[in-house]
């Protein structure tokens, strides 16, 4: 399973799970363009490279979200996957996606939050959790 | 958690500063979540917090604070959080009255709704019609709507039925990153999506007519209400402080990381409040724009009619206000996050016209609902630090929402009631079915039987426009 969506009143939350943090990301940036396309599949016709360097990995989980809500809101670009490479508390990645304008009845994601978020390691596996305000 | 008195519910724990106190019915508490009462309990916990952590009637679960959540902080000892006022700083209502009659708007209610979702962009990733450079957005910043009155989109009347006459001051433009200056730039006269929505609606039930009276409002006329924010510009702002904040002053020590914050008079507590207040002008000239393109229309249809604005709430803001606190008047930080201010007669923040009978409160029903205008009281100053409810609450979560009801059902229950619904997309209304909020006559008897706000007028929706 790479992530799954749970219950919250006013928001949405969501656990993402990786075999490692690279993967992790990429499947949080997968969740994420589900949520703001509502599940429509989102095409790859652009592509974007960001670089982020935080103080620990919720920080950084917290500034990779804020990126991609960030380019929707300012370049009409709507995130369909990422190739996520972290290295220490610095994330590169490749993001792919569409023109926004393209589809209809997006959902808004106003902001990554840190209410409730983790992420750990466990045993052979990433998990992370969080709620972002829509 | 214990019943203190009726719609008055307590929780007091170890390592609470203050009380908890939750204003609710019988029927409302049971709809309280878990995580809700963790929340208040956690506001509870910072420092400097003044007479308890609040939760309004129509609150639920939110992030760092609840959604409903009211805290006033002492300015010496005590913490501004932008997780106490939310992403959408001055999110918020305003309210316009007209003397057309319903049924002759009903003839052109199709046109004009039509007519309103093209004029006002609204949904994910549309631009404004305004192109704004950024010298004219800084002063809009520091301006609010004065700048609108300059540009000839909005009346000095409307200036002075605005709260905080549609600019709070000490705001500072500098204060604003450019990251969300460069989201905020091409938004502004834009709806948003998610629960913003724009109304038209008609008087359907006066409770007090004297007040009724003050506020312009008449029986089966029609008013629009405008309900956003302030789009991608507030949002960023409060995750540009959120972690500047916890950089600065960590968060090891906090119970939620959420919760970030900084001491009121540190220096990046100010920086924060004057970024806080740019956001707030910035929503409050977003809501007198979309006012102005619903003159544009309104004066085709109806051209003797006027548009006049009977006032625009914040309902995500902080506050500084002064109370009495056992006999000494003393300034307080009031956060409220989905709580709207609920000052009585003779308080000197609202306008003159109201001086009076208190200022206008509204509380929007969720999509196809009543929605109510309720007047502040004097009483509400000792009970909730002047403040009430935003709104119905949310009950249901949107995926439950979304596996428990469908549009077409939703859609046929609107024409039923004879309401138009105007959107892009079916997609996002299962989230916002009334079904997914609390019954908002509930939430309006709480706080009319407590007086934090009391019943004016209900007003019941014709056309409703969203994202």
């Amino acid at each position: 399973m790479k992530y799954k969506f749970l219950e919250h009143t006013a928001d949405i939350k969501f656990r993402a799970f990786g075999r490692n943090l690279d993967i992790l990301f990429e499947n949080i940036a997968l969740a994420i363009s589900e949520i703001l396309s509502r599940g429509e599949k989102v095409e790859q016709s652009l592509k974007k490279e960001i670089n982020i360097k935080s103080e620990d990995y919720e920080s950084l989980l917290y500034d990779f979200i804020d990126e991609l809500v960030y380019f929707l809101d300012t370049e009409q670009f709507l995130v369909s996957k990422a190739k996520v490479k972290i290295k220490g508390n610095e994330l590169r990645a490749t993001l792919y996606g569409d023109d926004a304008l393209r589809y209809k009845g997006l959902e808004n994601i106003k902001a990554a939050t840190y209410s409730e978020m983790y992420i750990k390691n466990k045993d052979k596996f990433w998990e992370a959790q969080i709620v972002v305000d829509v | 958690m214990i019943k203190k008195s009726e719609n008055i519910y307590e929780i007091k724990k170890k390592g609470m500063n203050v009380p908890g106190r939750i204003f609710a019915s019988d029927l409302l508490i049971k709809e309280v979540e878990e995580k809700t009462l963790e929340q208040i309990e956690n506001v509870a916990k910072l420092p400097g917090i003044v007479e308890a952590s609040f939760a309004m009637p129509d609150a639920h679960m939110g992030y760092g604070f609840c959604v409903g959540g009211v805290a006033a902080f002492d300015i010496k000892r005590g913490i501004i959080s932008p997780g106490g006022i939310g992403y959408d700083i001055n999110c918020g209502v305003r309210l316009i009255r007209t003397d057309i009659d319903k049924e002759d708007f009903l003839k052109k209610r199709k046109e004009i709704a039509k007519e309103i979702k093209n004029k006002i962009p609204s949904g994910v990733g549309k631009k404004g019609n305004y192109n704004l450079d950024l010298k004219e957005l800084d002063e809009i910043l520091e301006t609010g709507v004065n700048w609108a009155v300059k540009n000839g989109y909005a009346t000095k009347k409307d200036l002075e039925n605005c709260e905080d006459q549609g600019c709070i001051k000490g705001a500072d433009s500098t204060k604003v990153s450019q990251k969300a200056k460069g989201r905020g730039r091409n938004q502004i006269c834009t709806l948003g999506a998610g629960n913003h929505f724009l109304e038209i609606q008609f008087v359907d039930e006066i409770f007090d007519n004297v007040v009724a009276k003050v506020f312009g409002l008449k029986k089966d006329k029609i008013c629009v209400l405008i309900h956003s924010g302030s789009r991608g510009l507030g949002h960023q702002t409060a995750s540009d402080y959120i972690r500047a904040m916890e950089e600065k002053f960590g968060w090891k020590n906090l119970p939620d990381r959420e919760l970030a914050c900084a001491p009121i008079d540190s220096q990046l507590g100010k920086d924060y409040i004057s970024a806080m207040r740019s956001a707030a002008n910035f929503a409050f000239v977003n809501r007198q724009l979309m006012m102005f393109a619903f003159r544009e229309i309104f004066k085709k249809y109806f051209p003797k009619n006027k548009l006049e604005l009977v006032y625009d709430v914040a309902h995500n803001i902080a506050k500084f206000e002064k109370y009495n606190i056992e006999g000494k008047k003393i300034e307080l930080c009031v956060h409220r996050k989905g709580a709207t201010r609920s000052f009585g007669p003779g308080r000197k923040e609202i306008p003159k016209c109201y001086q009076k009978s208190g200022q206008p409160i509204f509380i929007p029903g969720s999509m196809g609902t009543s929605s109510f205008v309720l007047v502040g009281t004097k009483e509400s100053e000792k009970i909730s630090f002047s403040s009430t409810a935003h709104g119905a609450g949310r009950v249901l979560s949107r995926s439950r929402a979304k596996n428990s009801l469908s549009a077409e059902k939703i859609i046929k229950d609107l024409e039923k009631n004879n309401i138009y619904l105007q959107t892009d997309s079916f997609r996002g209304i299962v989230e916002e079915a009334p079904e997914a909020y609390k019954d908002v006559e509930e939430v309006v008897e709480v706080s009319h039987k407590l007086k934090l706000g009391k019943k004016v007028a209900r007003l019941k929706p014709l056309a409703v426009i969203k994202g």
